[in-house]
């Protein structure tokens, strides 16, 4: 029955996509098979339904094509005005889509889905306009014809022989929610033309004779037709997966197209999409690198098709390898590939034998349990089928050179060595040549050198010299095997060069990325981590970055301060829009691409941590394999934002706990120890008021008040201390002090301490002075000897000793009390940490702040147990200068 | 001579005001109150008290403003209150005229001993000569200092520090105003002199130095000499 449960992936995604779907606006799109079927008509008549029904409808953009009924239906429906656009002296209108967005209403229409903004604007696309909308959670009603469909651009080009410039990517189509398909029969439609509904006149002639065949029509009206049949098969599954209604499960497809620099790839993509689409299968595109280097124009290709992947909604993966079908099966099986799609060789059938079979065959026969999809192109102008290098620069030119001149200046040698050697000694010496030359110079060269020594040879050497025959079998043999030797050589070398390159290459990329993510992992913080990003995506990149992180979910007004490029207002504006969309904008991408920044966000799998402005100093678009390395340094320098400020929130909230946990001992502790001299305070006072109290209570009342509000003030002293402590807003007033006259100021303001227990004096005769803060330090001495005082059994004595020990002033309080448990010794230093069962008074904070002032003194404030019985305090304060001498007052 | 003598109380607490009125009133003076640093300015010039007894924080004015106000036309005697924490605010107002301070909370012991000193010294002085405290004795006219009847030997410093606490006996007298006095103006903050000055000092005329009963030192204000 396993095979009946619905897989909880798709579930998930379904879901994913309902909730996606419930916080974004609402997308309908009027589609139809051309121009003129009635698509804005029909969408303002259900805008004027929804209208009079008192929905908030507005027209964003509607292009009326100066159609009498459409332009009646207009009225009364508010419209946004639309921008207008400079762009080379000429002005332009299109769509103002902040304006939309400021006036939110419930719907807005927006015509001609695939139309191109002028330059200027903020995406190059509409349709990109529209997922902006959408995405503020306003609804959007739109048109479009199916040509405009990526996926369908190229059968559409096949059809009716026009190329389709404006395209949407298809994930648009999966994007709305509703669909209704405006049809009308292609002898319609031709009707409409005639009678000048579509165009004006003077275009209608044309429009009819080319786009508007009846042929073409019915084409595109199936086209329109399928892709909405498509559609309704797509909603019907979602529909089943949700409520588990047990229907064609697929069975976890995989496609994946293998691409290349080839035009060709473009219908290959295209093609998988499709198929993906209807099989409801992820797919993927691969790129296997190889040992061949593309050329400038090829790299430029690739890239578009790249691109043209990702806005189809594939995956891109690039690989390398010497082989392509060994890196093809490779991934295939990494990925649980089913399906793999490849296009029908083009190459020369010589080649594919030299290449031991097509690639095609070889894939075929190594592929397994893989299918494997032929897909057959259209020719390709220009026959990209045999690859010959170009030679572009004047290095490759001065590679031929180089080859020809030393293949002449050997043949010279040879001429001279000839009567010595023999012709064939001469003919291996030649070949050695061709081998030298191949391994410093490129394929062409080689193979120029090769067909040069071998024509040499033959036409200098080889008997009867100075023609191309050649008499003796052996001779024949001989020319043929050097002949295939000196390609086969120059061409492996070369080749081996090539790799060689590329193995560089993806040995620097793995340096770089290494040296990233090491330089990385090894920062600190969050200064660290952004500096070393800046760094290195500057090295890498030659390039000028800014990173702007989120602060409270905004875009930080400011650049870090690490970051190495400045932005304008302007370049700001793009980066914030690249942080709130989650998506690159900027040079080099489809959103405001007039910028001189790249910005691209640094998103991790929950959120948006910022972006990254980039400006490279190159002023073409990166290259595929720079472009993919420079996404998964932004990934991985994302990921470290990430944990970095994970790292801070966590201890935040460890802090955070840290202080409430305080906060809860401060209020246990002190609410006693207030509520007790308050309540002291109360019942005296109020006894006082009752009259009856005669002299001697009244005086023992009086003296209860007093000492409960002595108590109370000490309370209240220790929290200011320890708040002022905690705070760092504690400043020491360090001035010189005389640690004896200190100690005395101590014991005479602790009179109450001084009457229960003896105190003794050993203060050595002439201690240096210490710069200290006098009150904090005798604050520090009064507490320790309050402690001795509360905690030891009255009439038992404390001893303060005060004496130099090395380079430390140190003062001892000793008492004879029963001393502190050894587990609690460190603990009595803790904010309200009190030994249990000590009587009450103290407020548990004597010591901390006792330890704390000393601190920040640079002492320390130690306790220990004595042998003898008792505790000991020791306070150590460096003795780290001597005052300036003093002097003599001069009158006096 | 106490006896009748007329304070005025500047506290924007009426709580405080009230238990002064109480204990001073028990006391023989004559109380008016001021809550405002505005309306204390007012009053002494009004009323011309004997003693003003002057909070340092104060809702419209600065405690020490009020002061400087005062010292430009007066030397009624100025009894500085102020809180725990702000010592500096203490010498400010001593340097600034004050004639003595009291750090809230205080007992009416303190402050009557504190008012008495302060009015002996706004009372023109018949020249002590011969000043004693306890074991102390300072023959002021021939510059002999005995301690239990025996003459000890002071340094010239030793002798202009302990003629100066002489001369305002009872009052603390801060750093600045020591080392302006004795050693001039350009020694204001060498306190180091008078810590290892006042330990000779301490030396030579208390019984246990480590337990100073003569010379107080007022923490992060100043000294005191006290009539024993």
């Amino acid at each position: 029955m396993d095979e009946f449960r619905p897989d909880p992936d798709a579930l998930l995604a379904v879901i994913q996509k309902d909730e996606a779907r419930q916080q974004r606006g609402k997308l309908k799109i009027f589609f139809g098979m051309a121009a003129g079927v009635g698509k804005t008509y029909a969408m303002l008549e259900s805008a004027q339904q929804l209208h009079l029904k008192g929905v908030d409808v507005v027209v964003g953009y509607v292009e009326t094509h100066k159609r009498a009924e459409t332009e009646l239906l207009l009225e009364g429906l508010e419209i946004v005005p639309r921008q207008r656009v400079e762009y080379r002296g000429t002005w332009m209108e299109e769509m103002d889509t902040d304006a939309i967005l400021a006036r939110r209403p419930e719907i807005v229409l927006v015509d001609e889905l695939a139309h191109t903004n002028a330059p200027g604007v903020r995406h190059r696309k509409r349709y990109q306009d529209v997922q902006e909308i959408l995405e503020a959670g306003i609804h959007v009603y739109t048109t479009v014809n199916v040509q405009h469909f990526a996926s369908r651009a190229d059968a559409v080009a096949q059809i009716t022989g026009i190329t389709v410039h404006e395209t949407v990517p298809d994930s648009v189509l999966d994007m709305a929610d509703e669909i209704e398909l405006i049809d009308l029969s292609p002898e319609e439609l031709r009707q409409r033309l005639q009678e000048g509904k579509v165009y004006t006149a003077e275009r209608v002639e044309t429009a009819a004779n080319n786009f508007f065949r009846i042929g073409n029509l019915t084409a595109l009206r199936e086209m329109a037709l399928r892709l909405t049949a498509e559609r309704v098969d797509h909603q019907l599954q979602d529909y089943m997966n949700l409520k588990q209604i047990a229907g064609p499960w697929k069975s976890g497809e995989r496609l994946m197209v293998a691409i290349s620099p080839s035009p060709f790839s473009e219908q290959l993509i295209r093609w998988t999409r499709r198929m993906a689409y209807n099989l409801e299968a992820p797919w993927l595109a691969a790129y296997v690198e190889t040992p061949h280097e593309p050329t400038p124009e090829e790299k430029q290709r690739l890239t578009n098709h790249l691109s043209l992947v990702r806005s189809l909604g594939g995956e891109v993966v690039v690989v390398s390898g010497a082989d392509i079908n060994e890196g093809l099966l490779r991934l295939a099986r990494q990925r649980n590939v089913t399906q793999i799609i490849v296009g029908k060789p083009l190459r020369h059938p010589l080649q594919s034998i030299l290449r031991g079979g097509s690639l095609v065959d070889r894939l075929i026969r190594a592929s397994g349990d893989i299918d494997i999809y032929v897909v057959t192109g259209d020719k390709p102008e220009g026959g990209h089928s045999i690859h010959f290098p170009t030679p572009t620069s004047h290095s490759v030119w001065l590679q031929y050179l180089i080859a020809m001149v030393i293949v002449s200046a050997i043949t010279v040698l040879d001429l001279i060595a000839l009567p010595y050697i023999g012709y064939q000694a001469i003919g291996l010496l030649e070949l050695l040549t061709v081998l030298l030359i191949a391994i410093y110079v490129g394929r062409g060269p080689a193979l120029l050198a090769a067909v040069l020594s071998a024509l040499s040879w033959n036409y200098l050497f080889i008997n009867p010299r100075f023609t191309l025959e050649i008499y003796k079998v052996e001779d024949s043999i001989l020319f043929a095997l050097y002949f295939a030797i000196a390609i086969f050589t120059g061409n492996l070398t070369a080749r081996l060069r090539t790799q060689e390159r590329q193995a560089r290459n993806n040995a620097d990329r793995t340096v770089a990325l290494y040296a990233l993510a090491r330089e990385i992992a090894g920062a600190v913080n969050m200064d660290d981590v952004l500096q070393t990003g800046v760094t290195q995506l500057g090295q890498v990149f030659d390039a000028q970055v800014a990173i702007l992180l989120a602060e409270q979910k905004k875009l930080a007004p400011q650049p870090y301060p690490s970051s190495t490029l400045t932005l304008d207002d302007k370049e700001y504006s793009v980066g914030l829009w690249a942080f709130e969309n989650g998506k690159p904008a900027g040079r080099f991408t489809d959103t405001l691409p007039l910028a001189t920044v790249q910005f691209i966000p640094l998103n991790t799998p929950t959120r948006t941590v910022g972006v990254i402005g980039i400006r490279t100093r190159q002023q073409e678009r990166l290259s595929f394999d720079q472009e993919a390395l420079l996404e998964t340094f932004i990934n991985q320098i994302a990921l470290v934002i990430e944990r970095e400020l994970l790292d801070e929130a966590a201890e935040q909230s460890a802090m955070l706990k840290e202080s409430e946990r305080l906060y809860t001992t401060l209020l246990n502790s002190i609410s006693h120890e207030l509520r007790t001299p308050i309540a002291t305070i109360k019942g005296a006072s109020s006894s006082l008021l009752a009259t009856d109290a005669n002299g001697e209570a009244r005086l023992e009342l009086t003296k209860d008040i007093q000492s409960a509000a002595d108590r109370l003030n000490r309370l209240v002293e220790n929290l200011l201390d320890m708040s002022r402590l905690e705070s760092g807003r504690l400043q020491l007033k360090q001035e010189w002090c005389d640690i004896s006259d200190l100690i005395g100021v101590a014991v005479k303001s602790i009179d109450y301490c001084n009457s229960s227990h003896p105190i003794q004096l050993h203060v050595q005769p002439d201690l240096p002075l210490v710069e200290a803060d006098f009150v904090l330090m005798e604050q520090v001495i009064v507490n320790l000897l309050d402690n001795a005082c509360s905690y030891t059994p009255p009439g038992t004595p404390i001893t303060i000793e005060a004496k130099t020990n090395n380079q430390y002033l140190e003062v001892t309080v000793s008492d004879a009390g029963k001393g502190i448990p050894p587990d609690s010794i460190e603990r009595i230093f803790e904010k309200f940490y009190r030994l249990p069962g000590t009587p009450t008074g103290g407020t548990g904070l004597g010591l901390s702040i006792s330890r704390g002032l000393t601190e920040a003194h640079g002492g320390t404030l130690t306790a220990e147990n004595l042998r003898e019985g008792g505790a000991r305090f020791t306070l150590r304060l460096p003795l780290n200068s001597s005052p300036p001498p003093v002097q003599e007052a001069q009158h006096g | 001579m106490a006896e009748g003598a007329q304070i005025l109380i500047v506290d924007d607490e009426p709580q405080i005001r009230r238990f002064l009125r109480i204990s001073l009133e028990a006391n023989g003076y004559r109380i008016h109150e001021a809550a405002t640093g505005h309306d204390a300015i007012l009053k002494s010039a009004q009323l011309r008290p004997d003693l003003i007894i002057l909070d340092m924080g104060l809702p419209d004015l600065d405690g020490l403003e009020v002061l400087r106000h005062l010292r430009e036309w007066t030397k009624t005697p100025v009894i500085i209150l102020s809180v725990r924490d702000s010592d500096q605010d203490k010498v400010d107002a001593l340097d600034a005229g004050a004639d003595d301070y009291l750090t809230k909370p205080f007992s009416t012991d303190e402050l009557m001993a504190r008012i008495r000193t302060a009015q002996r010294h706004a009372q023109p002085q018949q020249d002590e000569i011969i000043f004693t405290s306890g074991r102390l004795k300072v023959d002021l006219s021939r510059r002999v200092v005995t301690v239990d009847g025996e003459p000890i030997k002071l340094t010239r410093t030793e002798y202009a520090l302990l003629r100066l606490l002489i001369q305002h006996a009872g009052r603390v007298l801060t750093h600045q105003q020591i080392l302006r006095e004795v050693w001039g103006p350009e020694y204001v903050h060498e306190t180091h002199y008078l810590r290892v000055y006042f330990a000779q000092l301490r030396q030579k005329i208390e019984e246990n130095p480590a337990l100073p009963e003569i010379i107080i030192t007022e923490p992060g204000v100043g000294y005191r000499l006290v009539r024993l």
